[in-house]
């Protein structure tokens, strides 16, 4: 504990002056990813920010990004989460290539997702012509078909973060809960899972964020219809056809309520960790 | 923060004024009817995808050293490069509307109308016969998906319908027609409404059903020489290509109709 | 030791084979209900094994755990209700020190406010009533240990294992802790077997040690009699003797040694025959310039091999021939004597001060 304490006032020492080989790469990165942020509220049409603000649909579609982004993450830590574990956890042959396979969704062109999707679980898909036949349901230009969507894409992020986490953390952990008379699921859920809780919230925190600016596999997988499947990104693009300045205004919306989340939740969990 | 702003500002003038000087300055001014190592830019709807670049290699046939170079994609994104400055010669829209922006700014005078393209249902093939008229769209328990109103497809659908008096509850608003074709294709969507070129450039998986009501939804495409074209001369002789009974051919062949 | 106590039905009774690669561990180990036996060896001995085997953290090739009668062996940890305590405490970092308690009550079936009662019981049975709310990185080494035994003995467990539970503490607060776990274990009615690489720790805490090298038992018994008789180099290292091993041959007053290999004789007052080990203390060993007269002694000429300053008294590496030995002089006669390393000197130890043991 003590050692810990000191190597932490060590390095808040150390951080006042970083060499310029580092600071100024450092600032070029940094202006990279503001200047476009830049560039979108330079040209944003201030004056009719208010009116185009409230129109319905805008709320609309920013209502279904916000809920089908929320779902699309629970869905990835339900599923996501013991995956991780697996791959950290469990040696069974195969583990490179399921490792591989999982980061699939991560190249693949996000379209190209979506299209697989479709071959998939669309109505004459593999699996979806029998969900169809059996049990009546069709996921394409459904909302969980856009929740379905974003899942795909956000949940290698996922289990990239918490598998990272679990091989980081002590499993001894885990034996002295076995000595105390845990079985292994009440290991997982009172020490495993509490021990990975930050790797977990960083994942579910990209997890989010790229289910909520997903647009290739949603458009291709479950369409563009407005008030089930028109999320923000989708009625941005399609602003873009007609009305650039309504598409920048868009963008902004979506940008504004992702950092004021992200701003939110980062300040719980760090006060609570 | 202000600082953080002040640098942003300056930065933005910077890289506007780099995107201005290349507007400018790239390419040698053109000669008319001299090749030699020249590159044409030709920014095209991507309906035209097939049409056009058959169209290109004729010209460069005709046309030694010189290349032709396209961008094909949706018109209201290539109207919004010209206008941003991408240095093109040629833009050939997929509706005087997305045309519009692009004369409006100056940067393109007299936009001519090469071809027309008319609508069809677009149906699987294996279920040909299930649609065979435009009122069979309003059928219930069929899924159709249209065009976003935004893109031309989707203005064109809407008036289409709108002749026929028929209501249609789309499962979706696709981003283009070729969007409407794939979904139609993977048997995602029964229907589907999409430009006789499309279809027809599908027919291996989709039938294109005429209907009477697509006359009153024709779709003009317009093309026209860039003001600021870096190879002015070739840009108007591919215009003339375009607009020749060559071009008139070519377009026809893929199911578009004449002016 | 181990048939005898087999017999009972009582305590721990376990014979553990574990194989590695390159290691095996094949050891047996016996401990009644209240006693506290020592598992102590170097580094990599396999004691630390030995002790994860009994708990079901590694399994077991071949033999048996008896608890009280009952086969573990084939349970996994969860089901073998033992207690253990780790070598840094392992307390679940984002638990309050009651709730690291409670938490093998939990486990157990019972209920929150029920095992949270019961865990400040215990808490406060460790004099850590008011540290009850505090997360472990907000507690000492010290009462950081406390929490840990305050949790294994919360389960109320048949077996209780410790591995190295001093080691991770500094020298000052050491000796209190262990003090104050002399007692717990003293309280403790169940077996309870102990890693330690620490003779002191061993010798204080322990009624029984059991010395493991290379995954096999070398030497077990009461801890006095471990210091007094080490069988083995390692153990005459920890306790500080000197030892040979030869044969005796009784005579009037005791008997002489001939040390194994050849190497020389020494003589004791204990009077044995046959195979021995002889043993005498490095403060035992005088050191002449030169030949000393009077006996009975025995007197050696040696070489320094090496002189090093250990506390108030400086120890002295003699090397053979006849045979290496260790010898605790004063600083003031390593001046005298002008001892250096390579230069010569005469030892001489008593007849009396060696001891001559059974091998």
């Amino acid at each position: 504990m003590t050692r810990r304490s000191t190597a932490r006032s060590a390095n808040r020492s150390t951080a006042g002056r970083p060499p310029l080989v580092l600071l100024l790469p450092a600032l070029t990165g940094l202006a990279f990813l503001v200047l476009p942020l830049a560039g979108l509220l330079v040209r944003a049409p201030w004056s009719t920010l208010g009116t185009r603000l409230g129109e319905p649909h805008v709320l609309e579609a920013l209502r279904l990004s916000l809920v089908t982004a929320t779902l699309a993450t629970v869905l990835c830590l339900l599923l996501g989460v013991p995956l991780a574990w697996l791959l950290a956890r469990v040696r069974f042959r195969g583990v490179r290539l399921v490792r591989a396979l999982v980061t699939v969704p991560l190249v693949l062109p996000p379209v190209v997702g979506g299209v697989a999707l479709l071959l998939v679980l669309g109505r004459r898909g593999l699996v979806g012509q029998w969900l169809d036949a059996w049990f009546g349901i069709t996921l394409p230009f459904s909302t969980a078909g856009v929740v379905l969507a974003e899942t795909f894409v956000a949940l290698p992020f996922l289990v990239i973060s918490v598998e990272g986490a679990l091989r980081a953390a002590d499993l001894r952990f885990e034996e002295a809960a076995a000595t105390l008379g845990a079985g292994r699921w009440t290991v997982f859920r009172r020490v495993t899972l509490p021990l990975v809780a930050p790797g977990i919230a960083a994942g579910a925190v990209l997890c989010w964020a790229r289910a909520l600016g997903e647009f290739g596999a949603t458009i291709t997988f479950a369409g563009n219809f407005p008030g089930h499947t028109q999320t923000m990104p989708l009625a941005v693009y399609l602003a873009l056809e007609t009305d650039p300045q309504a598409a920048i205004v868009l963008s902004l919306v979506l940008l504004a309520v992702s950092v004021v989340v992200l701003a939110a939740l980062r300040d719980r969990w760090v006060s609570t960790s | 923060m202000k600082r953080v702003i002040t640098a942003a500002a300056a930065a933005t003038v910077l890289l506007a004024a780099a995107g201005c000087g290349d507007t400018g300055d790239s390419g040698d001014k053109a000669s008319p009817g001299s090749g030699g190592g020249k590159t044409l830019t030709v920014f095209a709807a991507a309906s035209l995808t097939e049409t056009f670049t058959e169209l290109g290699k004729s010209f460069e046939g005709s046309h030694p050293g010189v290349k032709v170079r396209f961008n094909f994609g949706g018109s209201s994104t290539l109207a919004q490069q010209i206008t941003q400055g991408a240095p093109v010669d040629v833009f050939a829209a997929a509706s005087p509307a997305t045309m519009k922006p692009v004369t409006d700014g100056g940067a393109a005078a007299q936009p001519q109308v090469f071809a027309k393209n008319r609508l069809v249902i677009a149906v699987p093939a294996k279920e040909a016969g299930k649609v065979s008229r435009l009122a069979d769209l309003g059928k219930s328990g069929l899924k159709v998906v249209l065009c976003a109103e935004q893109v031309p497809c989707g203005a064109a659908a809407g008036k289409a319908l709108a002749a026929g008096g028929v209501k249609v509850e789309p499962a979706s608003r696709e981003q283009d027609v070729k969007a409407v074709l794939t979904k139609v294709r993977l048997g995602e969507a029964d229907a589907g409404l999409v430009y006789r070129s499309d279809a027809k450039a599908a027919a291996a998986d989709v039938k294109g059903v005429e209907f009477p009501e697509s006359a009153k939804a024709i779709n003009d495409y317009p093309i026209a020489a860039l003001t600021k074209a870096p190879q002015s001369g070739l840009a108007k002789e591919f215009v003339q290509l375009v607009l020749s009974q060559q071009g008139k051919d070519t377009l026809v062949k893929a199911g578009f109709e004449s002016p | 030791m181990s048939d005898v106590v087999s017999e009972k039905a009582g305590g721990l009774d376990a014979h553990l084979v574990v194989r590695r690669p390159a290691f095996e561990l094949d050891l047996r180990l016996a401990a009644e209900p209240g006693e506290v036996v020592a598992l102590l060896g170097p580094n990599g001995a396999g004691k630390s094994t030995a002790l994860r085997a009994l708990a079901g953290l590694v399994p077991t090739a071949a033999g048996h755990v008896r608890v009280d009668g009952a086969d573990l062996g084939a349970l996994p940890p969860e089901r073998r209700g033992i207690g253990m305590v780790f070598q840094d405490y392992l307390l679940f970092p984002h638990l309050s020190a009651l709730d690291n308690v409670a938490f093998g009550l939990r486990c157990q079936g019972m209920g929150k406010r029920a095992s949270r009662a019961r865990a400040a019981e215990w808490l406060e049975h460790v004099g850590l009533a008011d540290h009850a709310s505090a997360k472990p990185r907000a507690l000492s080494g010290g009462q950081a240990q406390r929490v840990a035994l305050a949790r294994a003995l919360a389960v109320r467990p048949r077996l209780l294992l410790l591995d190295e539970p001093l080691a991770a503490l500094d020298a000052h607060t050491r000796l209190e802790i262990r003090a104050a776990l002399r007692r717990r274990l003293a309280g403790f009615a169940g077996a309870a077997v102990l890693v330690t690489h620490d003779p002191l720790d061993a010798m204080v805490l322990a009624d029984w040690l059991v010395v493991v090298e290379g995954g096999r038992l070398v030497q077990q018994g009461p801890p006095a009699e471990i210091a007094r008789r080490p069988r083995t180099d390692y153990v005459a290292r920890l306790v500080g003797l000197n030892l040979y091993r030869g044969r005796a041959s009784a005579g009037a007053a005791g008997s002489t040694v001939v040390l194994a290999g050849g190497s020389g004789k020494l003589d004791s007052a204990d009077s044995l025959d046959g195979e021995v080990f002889v043993a005498f203390s490095p403060a035992s060993v005088a050191l002449y310039r030169s030949r000393p007269d009077g006996s009975p002694r025995n007197v050696w000429r040696a070489t320094v091999g090496a002189v090093e300053r250990q506390g108030d008294r400086v120890r002295v590496r003699l090397d053979g021939p006849p045979f290496t030995a260790a010898a605790d002089v004063t600083p003031g006669a390593v001046a005298e004597l002008g001892l250096s390393e390579g230069s010569t000197v005469w030892a001489g130890v008593k007849a009396a001060e060696t001891h001559v043991y059974p091998a």
